[in-house]
């Protein structure tokens, strides 16, 4: 299987001294669906900034689909969720424009061409949200909120899909459906996903693979073959 | 009124500013940086003392001070050597503190520097216009160019660098353009209160507005708005124009506010 992202040696800090991950090694092939949880500090998000390219590691190697992620050519097909925290939901945007934006790195400047509509269009059609495409972001419940954002991420056509905790500051009906709904992406677009969150209840049962952080990669595997004592959130969490 | 040459000429800049304090506005308060312009305005005041010092037009020691004052946020910003409030904190003080030593060391405390602080309608002249509409003109462009990209970064920051934007890029463009605004705009509304003529017609728009288009629509008219009214109460009533015009937008902002809040309960 080609591979995605590979991870060698891999040592991260913020400040020296104080490594945030250590000797992470890791692949993940095209078209993977996986799951990184872990504790709050744990190093998860620093794990996705640096496959990012957000971020360059003190020491090993990272490629993303086999180049340095800074020098990568492919870069607008990225489809990035931000934590929620860093995104403009207050914004007087509607769903249409704020999936638009998710197009600029495609075409920054010039007309839109009838390719990039078709591609907005399939992408808010995706998420379910058609009928509310010319609604304010404003108007909508947070979980349709974070479908707006998810849609913004496709609407580049993106080779990944990188998703940093979608999953806060929804309910857990609205956790559950966007499970099913990257579930379908997945079957559908055969993009590689990576779904960051402190906790992996709501996407246990739809991914292929869950990775546990915490300062390394502690578990790695199906999420059935978890050990018993990770379910309990207290163990995950702290 | 416009039988005055000087009226005309005040209206025509008036409207170049009403239009483009607005566009540029947008993009700071979907930054929350709506302060940025105060920071700049404080270091075009350094640049209009430091005209007055070495004795050429403090029109455009302000411009070149104003553009300085923003690369220097911008690159605070960026580099993270500070957070956004410090690193304005940092520009904003230094800016009135350095504008005060110089313009006490050039002996020009006096009622033509406050035209700079405060505008005034009788100051635009026919060269200052074509200024005006050149780079005012100029910066309309580049904003027009650069308009998805720059929405995006509004949006979501990170999510724009992730996909290759050059995101400092964009933020020094709309920094620059900020600063080319006051610089454009000190003779009719003035420095201390430019800042306010791009962010309260933003502001006020966000309560009615429906989306970002009509954000943008509305600031602009809401700005312009301001202008020309502000300009003419400022003629008849003789009063100074840049704080008429900012009261005539804040006037507007309870407005607005008030329909969103009657809309809220309908």
């Amino acid at each position: 299987m080609p591979l995605a992202i590979e991870l060698e040696g891999v040592d991260f800090a913020y400040l020296p001294g104080q490594p945030v991950l250590k000797d992470v090694n890791l692949d993940v092939g095209v078209g993977e669906f996986v799951a990184i949880a872990g504790p709050n500090g744990g190093g998860k998000t620093t794990l996705l900034r640096l496959i990012l390219g957000l971020e360059r590691p003190t020491a090993g190697r990272v490629r993303l689909f086999g180049e340095a992620p800074d020098r990568f050519r492919e870069r607008p097909r990225l489809g990035y969720l931000a934590q929620r925290a860093q995104l403009g939901v207050q914004a007087p945007a509607t769903v249409l424009e704020v999936v638009t934006a998710g197009r600029a790195a495609v075409r920054p400047v010039g007309r839109l061409t009838a390719e990039d509509r078709e591609a907005i269009d399939a992408a808010i059609e995706r998420v379910g949200l058609t009928v509310l495409a010319k609604r304010p972001l404003t108007r909508l419940s947070g979980g349709q909120q974070q479908r707006a954002f998810i849609a913004k991420a496709l609407a580049p056509e993106p080779k990944l899909l990188a998703l940093d905790e979608p999953t806060a500051g929804v309910d857990v009906e609205a956790q559950e459906a966007l499970a099913e709904l990257l579930a379908r992406l997945h079957d559908e677009l055969n993009v590689t996903i990576l779904y960051v969150s402190h906790e992996f209840g709501a996407i246990e049962h739809v991914v292929e693979r869950l990775m546990l952080v915490r300062q390394g990669i502690v578990f790695d595997g199906p999420p059935s073959s978890l050990p018993g004592f990770w379910h309990d959130p207290s163990h995950v969490h702290v | 009124m416009f039988e005055f040459e000087f009226m005309r000429l005040a209206f025509a800049a008036g409207a170049i500013i009403g239009v483009l304090a607005p566009v540029v506005g947008f993009f700071l308060v979907q930054r929350q940086m709506s302060l940025i312009g105060d920071g700049i305005g404080h270091v075009a005041f350094a640049g209009v003392a430091l005209g007055y010092l070495i004795g050429i037009s403090p029109v455009w020691t302000a411009l070149a001070a104003a553009v300085a004052g923003a690369v220097a946020i911008e690159w605070l910003r960026a580099h993270r050597k500070a957070a956004g409030d410090q690193a304005l904190a940092l520009v904003f003080y230094t800016g009135i503190a350095g504008g005060v030593v110089l313009i006490s060391a050039a002996g020009a405390l006096n009622a033509n520097l406050f035209t700079y602080l405060f505008g005034s309608i009788l100051t635009v002249s026919r060269s200052d216009l074509v200024t005006i509409a050149i780079l005012g003109f100029f910066a309309l462009v580049l904003i027009a160019l650069f308009l998805r990209a720059l929405l995006a970064v509004s949006l979501d920051e990170e999510g724009a660098l992730v996909s290759g934007l050059p995101v400092p890029v964009l933020n020094g463009v709309v920094s620059m353009v900020a600063a080319l605004t006051i610089g454009i705009s000190m003779r009719i509304v003035g420095i201390l209160l430019i800042a306010a003529l791009m962010v309260l017609p933003v502001i006020a728009a966000q309560r009615v507005a429906w989306s970002l288009r009509s954000t943008m629509g509305l600031s602009i008219a809401f700005g312009l708005c301001s202008v020309l009214a502000g300009l003419t109460t400022s003629y008849y009533a003789n009063l100074p124009p840049g704080g008429t015009i900012v009261l005539t937008a804040t006037g507007l902002f309870l407005v607005a506010a008030t329909l969103e809040t009657v809309r809220s309960r309908v």
